[in-house]
């Protein structure tokens, strides 16, 4: 039987029950949708992650308190309290390290910061003047936290610049401004470049202060929550983990690199636990997703099932006429792939849709991913010869007797 | 002969008790012959029509159809066998619901294979032959039935079958236009078609120019 034919006798047929077609497909729509915008978010989200993280250098180490497993942070960042300013101050002046540019020990505490009648949440971070070498981080205006600020614990803030529209309004040039942290009052000495990124790893909602005014005056801490690190150059970057890691080692007390209690990750090996963190995630919503699209096949099976009892006395004329056992399968067949591909393509627009919406509201970048739309379009396919298949099997085996009898 | 049957058989299970329908039916039908299969209910005239029309197969003997055994055929080939040497003309109401008459007569073109705009041609010139040519793109519901009985015929003939079965072809049509289908039957077999009826009554029976009786399942006359 020709294909042409097989296709408008099946168009026509779901066109007769406009009702049940368009709920049967509704099911697979919301599958599909689903599946597209969850993985739309996902690889959104990771790019943001990794965009985020390569801004910062590519020769940048991170030096975390706690043990390394398996390429993963164990601990919740600040709940371990093993790394320290002299830490940090001993690697930058070591004669054995030969491979680190530039040294910064970062505390970091969320809180409230008052500027007259604005305030805001936002992430204080104690640096040392090296963190702006270190995180590439241009000024705006002003100057950024200097040794003589480090020394003199003097109480200096260099905002970011979502920091100064929240507290100052966009445009305004705040140096010179004061604000309060913690009800101590500081100067604004400078504002930085935009870094850009926003959602969750919004590098432009900050304020920097000298870490030791941060650990001294504002909270009260001895250690610090991280120690970045510049190598001279990407190759070096083994070299200058090592010779980092041997110091700590010893300044620790640590006889064993098995005993270390600090961990050191290179930016790939930040990005491969984060991504790893959200495609695990991406998997899980979309293991979800995939269940509602298996329902949605159990409600296309379950129509075509009523089709072919509804039809049978169709089938058995065909049968008289002369149809084969192939063309009876091939015309529920099509049938019930119509039905799933279209759900498929409107699962598909209307997925993009969300995740257009969903993508914005998060701040992620939306990511196009041919591969899904290749994916859901494929899915919606099998699908419909799966759940069809039984049904259409089960049409082709009528014996045309018995359905031509049937009332 | 165009088909022949040799003693053919056919028993059903029916809730476990075996029915015999046909104890050995042995009959030729030449071509160009015009036969009533009557016979009341329960005759077996109905599986012996199914059996001719290769819709079913016997359970013993064989049955040649222009030579050509076909008691044991596949699903696929009997298909086949219906599709190029059988025309059927069902009770009433046997037309695909949702297509033209134009389309129901296509469609067992279609299953042969033929090219589309050949099949058009054949299905729009034998719609004409049986005075339906005003009628090619209206549905089944918006027929009479003596024009639904005529569809059928017109699809019987598209596919220019050895032979043309029709099962109580009169069965819901009022008793004029019973008879004026009968009388297209009859051109038919003047022009040359074997046609076999099967049928209750006498009366379409006196259209056929001989006339097998059945009952339980044997034939009683009409050899």
């Amino acid at each position: 039987m020709d294909f042409e034919e097989t296709l408008s006798t099946s168009f026509e047929a779901l066109i007769l029950n406009k009702t049940r077609t368009a709920l049967s497909v509704l099911g697979i729509v919301v599958g599909i949708a689903s599946v597209i915008a969850l993985i739309t978010l996902g690889q959104g989200s990771q790019k943001a992650i990794s965009d985020q993280i390569e801004s910062l250098g590519s020769n940048l180490l991170t030096v975390m308190p706690g043990a390394q497993v398996m390429g993963s942070v164990r601990s919740y960042m600040g709940s371990v309290t093993t790394l320290t300013y002299e830490d940090a101050k001993a690697i930058a002046k070591s004669p054995q390290i030969t491979a680190v540019e530039a040294v910064s020990a970062e505390l970091i505490r969320n809180t409230q910061v008052v500027a007259g009648r604005a305030n805001t949440n936002t992430m204080i971070t104690g640096v040392m003047p090296a963190y702006a070498q270190i995180r590439k981080l241009e000024m705006e205006s002003g100057v950024f936290i200097s040794q003589r600020d480090l020394d003199s614990q003097t109480k200096v803030a260099v905002l970011g610049p979502q920091t100064v529209s929240d507290l100052f309004g966009e445009g305004t040039d705040p140096v010179g401004e004061n604000i309060r942290i913690n009800k101590i009052n500081f100067r604004v000495v400078g504002v930085t470049e935009s870094k850009g990124g926003g959602g969750f790893f919004n590098q432009d909602d900050v304020v920097f202060i000298p870490l030791t005014t941060a650990q001294k005056q504002v909270f009260g801490q001895d250690h610090v929550n991280t120690i970045s690190i510049a190598a001279k150059n990407e190759e070096l970057m083994e070299q200058a983990q090592n010779e980092v890691g041997y110091l700590l080692l010893t300044l620790h007390n640590l006889p064993e690199p098995e005993q270390a209690d600090f961990s050191i990750m290179s930016q790939e090996d930040i990005i491969g636990a984060m991504t790893e963190v959200t495609s695990t995630f991406t998997a899980l919503l979309s293991g979800i997703a995939a269940i509602s699209l298996l329902v949605g096949g159990i409600g296309i099976m379950n129509i075509m099932l009523v089709t072919v009892i509804e039809r049978t006395r169709e089938i058995g004329l065909r049968k008289a006429l002369g149809a084969k056992k192939k063309d009876i399968v091939a015309q529920f067949l099509v049938e019930s792939v119509i039905l799933t591909g279209a759900g498929g393509l409107l699962g598909i627009i209307l997925g993009t849709l969300i995740s257009l919406a969903l993508v914005k509201m998060i701040g992620v970048p939306w990511t196009f991913s041919f591969n899904s739309y290749l994916l859901a379009s494929g899915v919606s396919a099998i699908i419909g010869i799966v759940f069809g298949f039984y049904p259409a099997y089960k049409a082709s085996n009528l014996s045309p007797i018995e359905a031509l009898r049937y009332e | 002969m165009l088909l022949q049957t040799d003693n053919i058989t056919k028993t059903y299970q029916l809730d476990g008790i075996k029915v015999h329908a046909l104890r050995g039916v042995s009959l030729g039908i030449e071509k160009g012959e015009f036969v009533a299969v009557m016979g009341p209910s329960g005759s077996g005239k109905s599986t012996l029509m199914h059996i001719l029309g290769a819709l079913d197969t016997p359970t013993s003997g064989s049955y040649f159809l222009e030579g050509k055994d076909v008691s044991q055929a596949s699903d696929e080939a009997l298909s086949e066998v219906r599709n190029q040497k059988i025309g059927f003309v069902f009770q009433a109401y046997n037309l695909l619901p949702r297509a033209t008459a134009l389309k129901n007569v296509i469609t067992p073109l279609i299953y042969a294979g033929v090219g589309k705009k050949e099949r058009v041609r054949r299905a729009k010139e034998v719609l004409i032959s049986v005075g339906l040519g005003d009628r090619l793109e209206n549905r089944p519901n918006q027929l009479s039935g003596g024009e639904i009985q005529r569809v059928a015929i017109a699809r019987a003939l598209v596919t220019n079958p050895s032979v043309i079965l029709a099962d109580e072809p009169t069965g819901n049509l009022d008793t004029k236009s019973g008879d004026e289908l009968m009388k297209i039957l009859q051109g038919l077999n003047e022009s040359g078609h074997t046609i076999i009826v099967v049928t209750h009554e006498a009366y379409i029976a006196e259209y056929a120019k001989r006339i097998i009786h059945l009952r339980d399942g044997e034939v009683v006359d009409g050899l």
